[in-house]
């Protein structure tokens, strides 16, 4: 194969003619800004990316994005992605939505295009609440939240959304936050280079219904403190000193956070996104609090696995490569099989 | 001993039994041999939903009723002329059908205390006068048929469930059908147990021989070919001649076929049948759930397919929102609901047309699609040609209304050639359209069809976003203008309304009727048959039948005020009544029948004899 043109695409390539109407401040500005500048890294084609979206604040991505798009319906972006992706493996196909239309109305597809693994790159904008229709709880909302549709706190548990993918199998599972521009971009990138379902939960910022909610994220004072960044090949050490570390205690299903200082070196963890069983990358899901503290983000989980989009083409290569027929022959061949019979006129 | 051999136009044999005595299979089998030999043929199989009921019972019963003629048949038969009942529920459950006089072949066997008891019989009705007036042959078939099969090496279990192939070589005696592809079939389908083909020809045999040799059946009948229009043929289910029509129609467009399809019944054949397609870029994916399986094809039409999915009412239902997306995108989309009884999970193995207004109205918003409908089993091949066409041609999605009686009932079908298939062929859009010669305008619309460009990704310099919100025109930009919305919305409608559609035609041979009898779908055939039993009796009657619902053939309005009287039967409780009286202001008349099967067409001939005498 021979070496791929450089197109030279920048940023401003990827930026459409429609005005951008978040509200202002909101964190999908962010997002887009970084994707836009992340976009052209791919060297491919405009015409051959296309963002597929359901139904949310977020789900507006595709009207800025100067590529090709569809704003779908509430919950079923996965499913209409998946037409397209295992139809035109030749098209890069990229998946937005929000913690309500994945993990509420859409759970169902989200579940069953990973464990597919359906071609698609797909970004889930978590700002665990409902933004477009004005501040309900989410499927990700912490229990007790107060919102307009719970006054007096919501009572359903939140889902995980890396601790769901995981459990659908998902081949590429990874987290990072709107305001790391450059952290947002590497995870984009491995999640690109990944043949199969990429999977990756973007905390954002709602600064309208539920500002904050990612703060200690954030905050230069408490970030280095809450946040695991996981490299992998790398021990899984964090904190302004790496004061802390992630350990695998014997007789124990999960990770475990400790004082580096006084755990020995070997204990340590090792980070391997590469690991086949998904329960690895699930303890790492597992790892952060209720007050945000111990949040890994980075690549979880980067495994090979025939994608659907392969395993359907082959099998469409497969059934055509007997074929020495016009389409035309095959069709009155088909037609006129089974027990059939002549009258002669 | 040399038998008589009676002449007859026309026979109608039911074949019932349990739902695991292979009553389908062997029903399928007779209908091939008569098909062999040149008569015209109808078929109504007609089986429980469930996979195997309780054995013996009477919700257990499956049947298969062929009608085989010397001339050419519109309906499957109203009434047996033949049962053959396997056992005593199959009796119980077939009888009130039977006009007296019928010949009722019995499985006596299978006439015991226990299964009497399990459907009610205190004694047997072989016994008694519940027979009186038929002409029974009792036959010990199970017991004959482990005895043809004593020397083979086969268990008793294997022996015993080849009673179905005695039964079908009685008949197939009776009647004189060349077996030759029932014995192919045979070794077709036992392949890898050579053991079983020989036990079952083993069992067609001995039911053959018996026929031949036992004095119980005295008559032996011949149905001579039916007079056909010359060319091959093959007999075929309304759900393959469906399935076929999708492959044609990915042929003659030059696009891949993309099925997303979630099992249902009785729709999944259709997707059992696409899935051996793949040879001609056939793509079936059976989906999470019917939403996902419309949004898949829907993707896949985006890019450029030809997307299809295939449900029966409740899965309509839930695709509804999806449908409403693909006509605010405006992209090519067939949607095919064969219907069963609803509502709700309702009779899913029976038939109904309570889906029209579904698929008429049955979205939120100004949601208009066209709607096809086809009127026989084979015309289910033609009709979904003609889905393919509308929506290609005319980007929009498009319902294909059949139903479980078109479905699974079969008829022969004249095989068309290749190349006299419709040319679905499309252009997608390739260069910018706008005026300055670099915009691209992914909602200015051809004048003629009313249709808008189909950019497929992939497609350089086209680049554009599309959505659910409400486009400006020409632009496909979101916009909240009053005045585009209600421009939009009209032309959507427009756009459906003015597709051109073949004017109904009306079968008056005379030209003397003053009612006319309008159908849609799955009852052309009992409303043919009612109405040339009424000619042929000196009573003129018009028979118009609708295959596009919407839009509506333009000629319709001043058909239906040509006639003195307008007669809509349905199989719903007066659908397309309501539309037409809406439509056109006549004042039609319904006659409506919910069974869960088709009308048989004495009923409508005697419903319209009762039109007839008070126009």
């Amino acid at each position: 194969m021979s070496e791929p043109v450089a197109l030279k695409l920048t940023a401003k390539d990827f930026k459409s003619d429609q005005e951008v109407r978040w509200c202002p401040g909101c964190g999908d500005y962010a997002i887009l800004a970084a994707v836009q500048q992340f976009m052209p890294e791919l060297n491919i084609p405009r015409e051959n990316i296309v963002f597929v979206s359901g139904i949310g604040c977020s789900s507006r991505f595709p009207y800025y994005m100067n590529t090709y798009g569809m704003h779908s319906i509430h919950g079923r972006a996965p499913a209409i992605a998946t037409g397209l992706s295992v139809s035109r493996p030749d098209l890069s196909v990229w998946v937005v939505t929000g913690d309500g239309d994945a993990l509420s109305i859409g759970g169902n597809h989200l579940i069953h295009a990973l464990r597919r693994n359906v071609n698609l790159k797909i970004l889930l904008f978590n700002n665990r609440i409902y933004g477009l229709t004005k501040g309900q709880y989410s499927p990700t909302s912490e229990v007790g939240k107060i919102t307009k549709s719970t006054p007096v706190g919501s009572a359903d548990a939140p889902f995980n959304p890396l601790s769901l993918a995981l459990g659908a199998e998902a081949t590429f599972v990874g987290r990072t936050i709107d305001s790391d521009r450059k952290h947002l971009q590497s995870v984009l990138r491995a999640a690109a280079e990944h043949e199969g379902s990429a999977f990756v939960e973007i905390y954002q910022n709602c600064n309208i219904f539920n500002d904050g909610a990612f703060e200690q994220l954030k905050e230069p004072g408490t970030r280095d403190d809450y946040l695991i960044r996981l490299e992998h090949g790398q021990p899984i050490t964090f904190g302004k000193d790496g004061q802390f570390c992630v350990v695998h205690p014997p007789g124990g299903f999960g990770l475990e956070v400790r004082e580096t200082a006084s755990t020995p070196a070997e204990e340590i963890v090792v980070h391997d996104a590469t690991v086949a069983d998904p329960a690895y990358a699930f303890a790492l899901s597992r790892l952060p609090g209720f007050d945000l503290r111990n949040t890994p983000i980075g690549v979880f989980r980067s495994v090979r696995r025939p994608s659907y989009d392969s395993v359907v083409q082959g099998q469409l290569a497969d059934a055509r490569a007997t074929v020495s027929e016009t389409p035309e022959q095959q069709l009155a061949g088909l037609l006129g099989s089974g027990d059939t019979w002549t009258i002669v006129g | 001993m040399s038998k008589q051999i009676r002449q007859l136009e026309r026979v109608v044999i039911r074949f019932a039994g349990d739902s695991g005595d292979g009553m389908q299979l062997t029903g399928d089998r007779f209908t091939s041999e008569t098909a062999q030999l040149g008569n015209d043929i109808s078929t109504l199989p007609n089986f429980p939903a469930e996979i195997r009921a309780p054995a013996g019972t009477l919700p257990g019963v499956s049947s298969f009723q062929v009608h085989f003629a010397d001339y050419d048949i519109l309906t499957p038969g109203d009434a047996p002329n033949v049962l053959v009942a396997m056992n005593p529920a199959a009796l119980k459950a077939n009888l009130a059908d039977l006009p007296r006089g019928a010949d009722i072949i019995v499985n006596t066997d299978e006439f015991t205390r226990r299964n009497l008891a399990k459907v009610g019989y205190a004694s047997s009705p072989l016994d008694d006068d519940t027979l009186a007036g038929y002409a029974v042959h009792p036959v010990a078939l199970t017991s004959m048929t482990i005895g043809a099969l004593a020397e083979l090496d086969v268990s008793k279990k294997d022996a015993e469930r080849a009673k179905n192939m005695f039964a079908l070589g009685l008949l197939s005696w009776m009647y004189s059908r060349p077996y030759d592809s029932t014995l192919r079939f045979l070794e077709r389908k036992f392949a890898k147990r050579p053991e079983l083909v020989a036990a079952n020809v083993a069992a067609f045999k001995a039911g053959w021989n018996f026929g031949e040799t036992t004095e119980d059946f005295a008559v032996r009948y011949e149905v001579k070919p039916a007079k056909m229009p010359p060319g091959t043929y093959r007999n075929i289910t309304g759900n393959a001649a469906l399935s076929l029509g999708l492959v044609a129609a990915g042929v003659r467009s030059g696009l891949p076929v993309f099925l997303g399809a979630y099992p249902i019944t009785p729709a999944s054949d259709i997707l059992h049948e696409l899935s051996k397609h793949k040879r001609f870029g056939v793509t079936t994916m059976q989906a999470e759930d019917e939403i996902a399986a419309i949004g898949a094809a829907l993707g896949a039409s985006y890019g450029g397919a030809l997307g299809v999915t295939t449900t029966s009412g409740p899965g309509v239902a839930l695709k509804g929102e999806t449908i409403s997306l693909a006509v605010a995108l405006e992209l090519p989309l067939v949607i095919v609901d064969v219907q069963r009884a609803g509502p709700s999970t309702g009779m899913p193995t029976k038939t109904e047309q309570a889906d029209l207004n579904m698929a008429l109205f049955g979205r939120h918003g100004e949601a208009p699609v066209a709607v096809v409908a086809p009127k026989s089993p084979s015309d289910c091949f033609h009709a979904a040609l003609e889905a393919a066409r509308i929506a290609l041609t005319y980007r929009t999605p498009v319902i294909l209304l059949s139903d479980n009686y078109v479905a699974n009932g079969s008829e022969p079908w004249l095989l068309p050639e290749v190349d006299s298939l419709p040319d679905l062929r499309v252009e997608f859009a390739t260069a910018p359209n706008g005026e300055d010669g670099t915009t691209f305008l992914p909602y200015l619309r051809d004048p003629q069809t009313l249709a808008r460009p189909w950019a497929v990704p992939g497609t350089p310099g086209l680049e554009h976003r599309i959505g659910g919100l409400e486009k400006a025109d020409k632009t496909g930009d979101i916009s909240y203008d009053p005045a585009n919305h209600d421009y939009m919305v009209r032309t959507r409608a427009a756009r459906i309304e003015t597709i051109p559609v073949p004017d109904v035609e009306v079968e008056d041979p005379d030209g003397d009727a003053r009612v006319l009898v309008l159908g849609w779908g799955s009852t052309y055939g009992p409303i043919g048959a009612a109405c040339r039993a009424l000619r042929q009796r000196g009573l003129p009657v018009a028979q118009a039948h609708l295959r596009h619902l919407a839009p509506m053939p333009a000629n319709l309005g001043a058909v239906l005020r040509s006639y003195d009287r307008v007669v809509i039967p349905e199989m719903n409780l007066g659908q397309l009544a309501h539309v037409i009286r809406g439509r056109y202001l006549v004042d039609a008349i319904g006659y409506n029948q919910v069974r869960g099967l088709p009308f048989t067409a004495a009923e409508l001939e005697t419903m319209l004899e009762e039109v007839l005498k008070n126009v």
